[in-house]
């Protein structure tokens, strides 16, 4: 049996290269596939803490699939969103894009 | 008839309206408006003193109209004896003298104006006659009087003539406000104000000094309508207005409101034998003093004015003698032969265009008409035997014997010889010698003047029978009779005499006739005394042609002090209250200029420093805003972690 521990040292590592990565890239797929990371980073602990603490293991699996189905949609949102901002701005390089300025 | 009394002052109230409003359309005809309203005065008005006379009753209604406290204010009509007697002066004159106004005024350019005024005049005369109680009575009292300032001022243009409206005005103004308090007076004493229950009103509050009070009030209210002294002054200048005025208002009717006045409030008089004491004193004095001034004067309506004076004054001792009969006798005589008198005087000024006596004589042959009905009126104003003065006045001087005040009756014969000595005076300067002012082209006046003139003389001569022993003193038995019922006599005169007096009517005889022999002999006959008497006794001369320099006194005494602090209260006005405006406005002016800046400088620069703040504040602010979402996102994770490390910390 893993240890939780194991569980979470790499759930941090996923969420500290998620968050490295959504912070750092310009392109905005790099984003959106960083922000993925860090949903399932969080997914990672849900399920290891589902398996370790919980009297009944079932409850953190069931917000797992919560995430992955949001975590869908976002996806989706997002994409749809650059390709409509593509198709106007000609890029998807963050700091090109700044709309919501004062 | 004696039902519808209370519309005897409606017609000329009509006619006043339909003159003032449509006059000048009506042109000429505005003089039968006047006249028709009267005449229908008259048409109710006599049948109504007719049915007072010949019943004896008493005929009165009245309208509640306001509740004061306990009291109740009414106005209404009381037809009694003395209203009928007024009653019957008042409407014949009045027409008489409207129908010789048509032809005296027949040229002036507000020909129907003045036939508005007075039919104004006549129907407030009325109403006075009429009224049953003292709030009417002053009211329709004020009105007279507003009529009598506008017909002295008719001839605006005149300065003399709007001076002397204003004199008049101002002077009886003077007697109304005692009359007013007067009525107050007795209103807070007795709390009634009707003349039907004057009598028992006064009998029931007793003697009390308030209602002496009262009646010297009220007789201030005659002094001044009347003419008394010292408020006499204004009637000699109401000459200045139209002869038909003179007549009506100022010799026949309104004048005599004073004297019907007192005889109104005989029973609060008669209550206060030294109210009737000084009554007394005021007649007489007036009586003496205006039968002396009218001695020496040349103006012929001046003269018959100071007789008008002198007359009212009699009936006003005759009254304060406690004669009510011989006093309201005494009106009603004069009324017709004064009327007369004036009328007659018109006429002379219309034939000849002047009123000095000096310039004229001999008129009898050119105004034949005028100058006999002149001269019966004179003779009725002399005193002689049978006419209508020669009884109202024995009346009087009876009534002055009785009371047993030698001085009264000394001094009442003596008026009786200057009345008769003045008056004839002037009717031969007048009418008899030659002409003296050959500018003069006297022509006798047309028939519609003319024709009051005779009318007018029968009354002077017929008027003074009623009252004579022929008809047994019909008349001061008729006002006795219901007014004084079951009173008390006063000073043992005020009954009924059946038995003629023969010292009295000898005495009166001779006065009258002493007088007119005295003037005949001063100015008919070749020698002429008048110059030498007139160097002889210069200073009684003086004062006579001065009129007792009554002007000159009240000038000094009262105009020029009252239009000094006229002008210095205008001098005041105009330095201290406009100043005090002036600075008031310069002031407000110069703060809102300091409020002004302030609120330039202070108020807005806070308001702007607010604005100037705000922007600089989110200048600097919004500069965190980048627009970056990677910025957000870290700033979002840095602030979740400061977050957890401040709150998840063990």
């Amino acid at each position: 049996m893993i240890p939780l521990t194991h569980y979470l040292i790499f759930a941090n590592f996923l969420f500290v290269i998620g968050i490295f990565g959504a912070l750092v890239r310009r392109n905005i797929i790099g984003i959106l596939i960083a922000l993925e990371l860090i949903l399932n980073a969080v997914n990672v602990n849900f399920v290891a803490f589902s398996q370790n603490t919980s009297p009944d293991p079932a409850t953190g699996q069931i917000f797992a699939f919560f995430v992955i189905a949001i975590a869908a949609a976002e996806a989706t949102v997002g994409l749809a969103i650059v390709l409509a901002l593509f198709r106007v701005r000609k890029t998807i390089l963050t700091d090109e894009i700044h709309l919501l300025k004062w | 008839m004696t039902s519808y009394a209370y519309l005897i002052p409606v017609f000329p109230l009509l006619g006043f309206i339909i003159n003032i409003f449509f006059g000048k359309f009506l042109k000429r005809g505005a003089a039968w408006v006047s006249i028709l309203s009267s005449l229908a005065s008259c048409a109710l008005g006599l049948p109504a003193a007719y049915e007072v006379a010949k019943t004896g009753q008493i005929f009165s209604a009245h309208a509640e109209w306001l509740t004061l406290g306990r009291s109740t204010l009414s106005f209404g009509y009381l037809l009694d004896p003395l209203a009928a007697t007024l009653l019957f002066v008042v409407t014949i004159i009045g027409t008489l003298i409207q129908i010789y106004s048509a032809g005296y005024m027949q040229d002036d350019p507000r020909f129907s104006r003045f036939f508005a005024y007075v039919s104004l005049f006549m129907s407030a005369m009325l109403t006075l006659v009429i009224a049953d109680n003292y709030a009417l009575f002053f009211m329709s009292w004020e009105v007279m009087g507003l009529c009598s300032y506008l017909l002295i001022g008719f001839w605006f243009e005149k300065n003399s003539a709007a001076n002397a409206g204003l004199k008049a005005f101002l002077t009886t103004r003077v007697g109304d406000v005692g009359f007013f308090l007067g009525i107050l007076t007795l209103f807070t004493a007795t709390g009634n104000l009707n003349f039907t229950e004057l009598e028992s009103s006064v009998h029931a509050a007793g003697a009390t000094p308030a209602l002496a009070l009262a009646a010297l009030l009220i007789f201030c209210g005659t002094i001044g309508k009347s003419a008394q002294f010292p408020l006499h002054v204004w009637l000699p200048d109401a000459m200045e207005g139209p002869t038909p005025v003179s007549a009506l208002i100022h010799a026949a009717t309104m004048v005599a409101a004073g004297v019907y006045l007192v005889a109104r409030s005989f029973a609060l008089f008669s209550a206060f034998p030294s109210v009737m004491q000084v009554v007394v004193l005021i007649g007489t004095l007036t009586a003496f003093m205006a039968a002396f001034i009218a001695l020496s004067a040349t103006d012929i309506k001046k003269v018959l004015a100071y007789s008008t004076i002198s007359q009212l004054g009699y009936m006003v001792t005759a009254l304060g003698l406690g004669s009510l009969s011989a006093g309201t006798f005494h009106l009603m005589t004069h009324a017709y032969f004064k009327a007369l008198l004036f009328l007659g005087a018109g006429s002379v000024i219309h034939g000849t265009h002047s009123q000095d006596i000096r310039e004229m004589g001999g008129l009898l042959k050119k105004m034949p008409h005028t100058a006999w009905t002149f001269i019966i009126a004179s003779l009725a104003i002399a005193g002689v035997p049978p006419l209508s003065g020669f009884w109202s006045k024995d009346e009087i001087l009876l009534a002055a014997f009785d009371s047993g005040n030698k001085i009264v009756f000394f001094l009442l014969l003596v008026i009786a010889f200057m009345t008769a000595f003045y008056m004839f005076r002037l009717v031969f300067l007048t009418f008899f010698g030659t002409l003296r002012n050959h500018k003069i082209h006297p022509h006798e006046s047309p028939a519609t003047m003319t024709g009051p003139l005779w009318i007018l003389a029968l009354g002077a001569i017929l008027v003074g029978l009623p009252g004579s022993p022929f008809f047994g003193h019909w008349f001061s038995n008729f006002i006795h009779g219901p007014v004084t019922q079951g009173t008390h006599e006063i000073h043992g005169s005020g009954a009924v005499h059946h038995a003629l007096n023969w010292f009295v009517v000898g005495c009166s005889v001779a006065a009258g006739l002493g007088g007119i022999l005295l003037a005949a002999v001063f100015y008919l006959g070749k020698l002429n005394p008048s110059v030498w008497v007139m160097r002889t006794f210069k200073p009684l001369y003086d004062l006579s042609i001065h009129k007792l320099w009554f002007d000159e006194i009240y000038s000094v005494l009262l105009v020029r002090p009252f239009l000094k602090l006229g002008q210095w209260l205008f001098i005041f006005d105009q330095k201290a209250v406009d100043g005090l405006v002036n600075a008031a406005g310069t002031g407000t002016v110069k703060s809102s200029n300091l409020q002004g800046w302030i609120d330039k400088h202070i108020v807005d620069g806070l308001v702007n420093l607010v604005g100037v703040v705000t922007q600089l504040t989110s200048a600097t602010v919004r500069r965190v805003q980048t627009g970056l979402v990677q910025h957000y996102l870290l700033i979002t994770f840095v602030s979740v972690i400061l977050l957890m490390y401040f709150h998840v910390k063990p």
